[in-house]
């Protein structure tokens, strides 16, 4: 069975910073990976080019059969609203609508009719654990009820892979691991594929594998220097 | 471990005796080292020479004799005044893989190809430890083990981890 996503010899640079320098890694569909390393190892960038946010400068970046770097914006866009759930460590949610109309937007976007994913958006939020918290905005949230409500926006829509960077870094362990479990058992539940970047060890395993980037090189340690 | 501490603490409740007081230890401390029978028994004649427990009785109806023990009031005294304690913080460095480390280092190797093992070793650990506390329905005192034991590995951990990029040298600043 050929990966669901890879990386070969990935390069990214900017400015003149090298952030990833020939990264290569295989994910299978269904599996929890977690991309671990120190800050500034190049984790979240190459997150960012697997799921299709940033497009490298060199290698290449292969989601099912497609070769994701050579797509166009437009086609990248679409790809990652069809299939792609994303969460980052902030949220990330719109501040001027309310958390269910985050959700709704989401799934908007993917064809649904406003009522369809109005209901749909109300059924999420209450499975992660937000009913609550439908019609506020995201500045009236706590950062455990903003994880969530990102969390059930990258989930809504079915997406076949989630990719999460840092999504519990903004909180406080207990918060943080209550929504990483929540992410994760769902994810397990409709065999969904996580990807997911983190610099703590603790949430690291969590994941059924780790890939560990060190020097903008992934899974292996940085050549010998004396 | 503070065995004798603990047996005390066990007898609280009521009499217990030496297997009882050994099930115990074991269920109540998930992830602890288990205690050795023979251990029970020895501590058990300890504290009653000391006078912190006093035997309540033979039970000689079922299978072998058994001693059942009970805590004297010096005996609550000694487990309440442990609990109360603050334990000093462990004044030495110990452990295998610092040793090991550091002794590769002597020999004039390098440690890191040993490092990223163990570091594999540990995050297996961590992710069996990370299954237990989460499987549904686990009792409070496994999910506290387990976290206990999470923390520490991770603080070895991150030791690697800093240990590999100082022998790595100086690395070209990236911020990404």
């Amino acid at each position: 069975m050929s990966p669901l996503l890879q990386a070969s010899a990935v390069g990214k640079t900017f400015g003149r910073t090298r952030a990833l320098r020939g990264a290569s890694l295989e994910i299978d569909a269904g599996e929890v990976v977690a991309l671990s390393g120190p800050s500034g190892s190049g984790k979240s960038t190459l997150l960012h080019c697997l799921a299709g946010i940033l497009v490298p400068d060199t290698g290449e970046i292969r989601y099912g059969g497609t070769r994701l770097d050579e797509l166009d914006e437009e086609a990248r866009t679409r790809l990652r609203r069809e299939s792609f759930g994303i969460v980052f460590q902030f949220g990330g949610l719109v501040p001027e609508l309310t958390a269910a109309e985050n959700v709704a937007v989401a799934l908007m976007f993917g064809g649904l009719g406003r009522a369809e994913a109005a209901a749909t958006a109300s059924e999420w939020l209450g499975r992660v654990g937000a009913g609550d918290c439908a019609k506020l905005r995201p500045g009236d949230l706590s950062g455990g009820q903003a994880q969530r409500v990102a969390l059930a926006r990258a989930l809504a829509t079915g997406p076949k892979v989630v990719f999460a960077d840092e999504p519990t870094g903004a909180l406080d362990s207990v918060a943080g691991e209550e929504v990483l479990g929540l992410l994760l058992s769902t994810a397990r539940e409709h065999g969904t594929t996580v990807v997911l970047v983190t610099h703590d060890n603790r949430i690291a395993a969590f994941a059924d594998r780790e890939i560990v980037i060190r020097d903008g090189v992934a899974g292996e340690a940085p050549a010998v220097r004396r | 471990m503070s065995t004798p501490q603990i047996l005390l603490a066990l007898l609280a409740e009521r009499p217990k005796h030496g297997y009882e007081l050994k099930r115990e230890h074991d269920e109540r401390l998930p992830g602890a080292k288990p205690l050795p029978y023979g251990q029970v028994y020895s501590t058990l004649q300890r504290l009653e020479r000391d006078g912190y427990v006093t035997v309540a009785g033979v039970d000689r109806e079922s299978g072998p004799e058994r001693t059942a023990y009970e805590l004297t009031p010096e005996g609550a005294g000694r487990m309440r005044a442990w609990l109360a304690e603050t334990e000093p913080p462990a004044p030495f460095v110990t452990g295998a893989l610092f040793a090991r480390a550091l002794m590769t280092l002597a020999v004039g190797d390098d440690p890191r190809a040993g490092l990223e093992r163990q570091r594999a070793a540990h995050l297996e650990r961590m992710r069996e430890l990370t299954r237990a506390k989460t499987a549904s329905g686990a009792p409070a005192a496994e999910v506290l083990a387990a976290e206990y034991a999470l923390l520490h590995l991770d603080a070895d951990l991150r030791w690697m981890e800093l240990a590999i990029r100082r022998l790595s040298g100086p690395t070209e600043e990236n911020d990404r």
